[in-house]
């Protein structure tokens, strides 16, 4: 039945080549942890996405009881928190996540880096790796101000005064940060817009195209 | 369409019905032939075998959210001015940078341009600054130096943060309990706290003024911590503040402990 399904679509819409090529491609033995332990190394970017897996799916959940306002975000949190069946293991899964996420990207980076793998050919996915650097980092500031307590209130103010403090751009960089002259409730309508759409579009679009480079260029050789 | 390669260079192939040449020559990735060893597919081999080093991954990460509740403070409050501003772990190398006096103040485009920005191009362009063929770490003695010295910079200044944040959370006034009424105020104890520097900063009425309020110290600290502090200092206070007797001393940390305010 299951078959007969599959063999309508596919003579019709050709979807064999599409995951066959994904599935078929050969891995060699120098990046098989089954092979070599020490070939764990080359597992952190697997561990990045799985990471950033659970990331998207908490925080959709997360999403189900947020209210991005000043008076109610807080609250939102706490009724989550302590009310909501699961709650505090959504909020921990995104709050911890979001720091092993950092973590794990970061030894991925170490990885790529100390194996040279940034290396001809692969230039330019070393660089869209950095930009995905940039936007995590991007979607751990705005997170860090949404449960809008001290820690994030002020965390924010600092943020955006130093970012303000930058010659000639600072003040333009503050008032887009701030959709205003304070920190405020258009800074959390802002913050949340960014956490939520734009920066995971953002970073949806460049693993994309960190996956694409690398399905083309195959993972680097042995050193 | 396959790419002709014997046959008549002037006619011009494409790929499918598209405008793209055939022709041209592309950067195809090894023949893993030339990685010989246990080579196997993708899907499912390799996958299952790297979801078991996520399965061992997910184990330590939901032992972690479920040891630990994340943290939730109190609500926002703009006119609370003696709360101490933390950026999350990450950013705290940044946070620290920005503490030396060559990056602040008239410097401070130092702190907040020129070195995460040298760092952060240097980083974006490394494959153009390191050119070379050589791959294995220790055959590029600068790339692989440089990344180490930056990487204990970063962990230097992330723990520099982290020390001098905790430094000023023991000094700061703190939060003030809502019974803010000092136990057995009529007592010798009282009258030995006065006596000595101990009420310049922690105030008449323990509320704290140079140092952190003492209302509530006895819910967060033993009389035997207490007595260590009195004699070694914390944070910012020294030690040596106290110049009574060892029997004034004790009646002291005594009435201290009874400073149960919630
Ligand atoms: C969310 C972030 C990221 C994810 C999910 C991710 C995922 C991956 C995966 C699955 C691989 C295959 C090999 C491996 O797992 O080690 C890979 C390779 C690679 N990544 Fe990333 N990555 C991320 C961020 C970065 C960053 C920040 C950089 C560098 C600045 C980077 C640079 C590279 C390069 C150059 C390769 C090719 C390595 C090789 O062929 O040996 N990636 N990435």
């Amino acid at each position: 039945m299951l078959r007969a399904i599959y063999d309508w679509v596919d003579e019709r819409l050709d979807i064999t080549p599409l995951w066959r090529d994904v599935a078929d491609h050969e891995v060699p033995e120098h990046v098989n942890p089954a092979h070599h332990f020490s070939a764990f190394i080359y597992c952190f970017g697997g561990l990045t996405f799985f990471v950033v897996v659970i990331q998207i799916l908490s925080g959709m959940f997360l999403a189900m009881n947020y209210v991005p306002d000043i008076e109610n975000a807080h609250r939102s949190v706490q009724y989550l928190q302590n009310e909501v069946a699961m709650g505090v293991i959504v909020r921990g899964m995104h709050h911890w996540g979001a720091s092993v996420a950092i973590v794990m990207l970061f030894l991925h980076t170490l990885r790529v880096f100390f194996t040279g793998a940034y290396k001809h050919p692969r230039e330019f996915n070393w660089v869209i790796g950095m930009l995905i650097f940039f936007v995590m980092l991007g979607l751990g500031f705005t997170g860090y101000l949404l449960p809008w307590d001290n820690k994030a209130y002020f965390a924010t103010k600092v943020g955006v005064e130093i970012a303000g403090s930058v010659p000639v751009l600072g003040p333009y960089i503050a008032t887009f940060l701030q959709g205003g002259d304070i920190v405020g409730a258009q800074t959390l309508a802002r913050f949340y817009a960014l956490h939520v759409f734009f920066l995971p579009a953002a970073l949806l679009g460049l693993l994309g195209a960190h996956f694409i480079l690398i399905r083309r260029q195959g993972i680097s050789g042995p050193l | 369409m396959a790419n002709n390669q014997e046959g008549n260079h002037k006619q011009v192939h494409y790929v499918g019905d598209s405008h793209v040449r055939a022709d041209r020559s592309k950067l195809y990735p090894k023949d893993y032939d030339e990685f010989p060893g246990k080579t196997e597919p993708f899907l499912p081999n390799f996958l299952l075998k790297e979801w078991m080093v996520a399965v061992v991954f997910l184990v330590g990460f939901m032992t972690l959210v479920m040891a630990e509740e994340p943290p939730l403070g109190e609500f926002a409050d703009p006119t609370n001015t003696s709360f101490l501003p933390v950026p999350d772990w990450y950013f705290l190398f940044l946070y620290q940078l920005l503490k030396h006096k060559w990056a602040a103040g008239d410097f401070v485009v130092v702190g907040t341009m020129i070195v995460p920005g040298i760092a952060f191009m240097a980083l974006l362009f490394a494959p153009w600054l390191d050119r070379s063929k050589e791959r294995r770490p220790l055959k590029r003695p600068v790339a692989t130096g440089i990344m180490i010295i930056t990487l204990v910079a970063i962990s230097a200044l992330t723990w520099a943060a982290e020390y001098e944040h905790e430094q000023q959370l023991l000094s700061a006034p703190g939060e003030t309990p809502e019974n803010t009424e000092i136990a057995a105020k009529d007592s010798k104890g009282y009258d030995i706290y006065a006596k000595n520097a101990c009420i310049k900063c922690h105030g008449e009425n323990l509320e704290g003024t140079n140092g952190p309020g003492l209302l509530g110290v006895g819910n967060k600290l033993s009389a035997d911590e207490i007595s260590k502090i009195i004699a070694e200092g914390r944070g910012t206070m020294p030690a040596g503040m106290f110049q009574g007797s060892p029997a004034e001393e004790k009646i002291l940390v005594e009435w201290l402990t009874k400073q149960t305010q919630k």
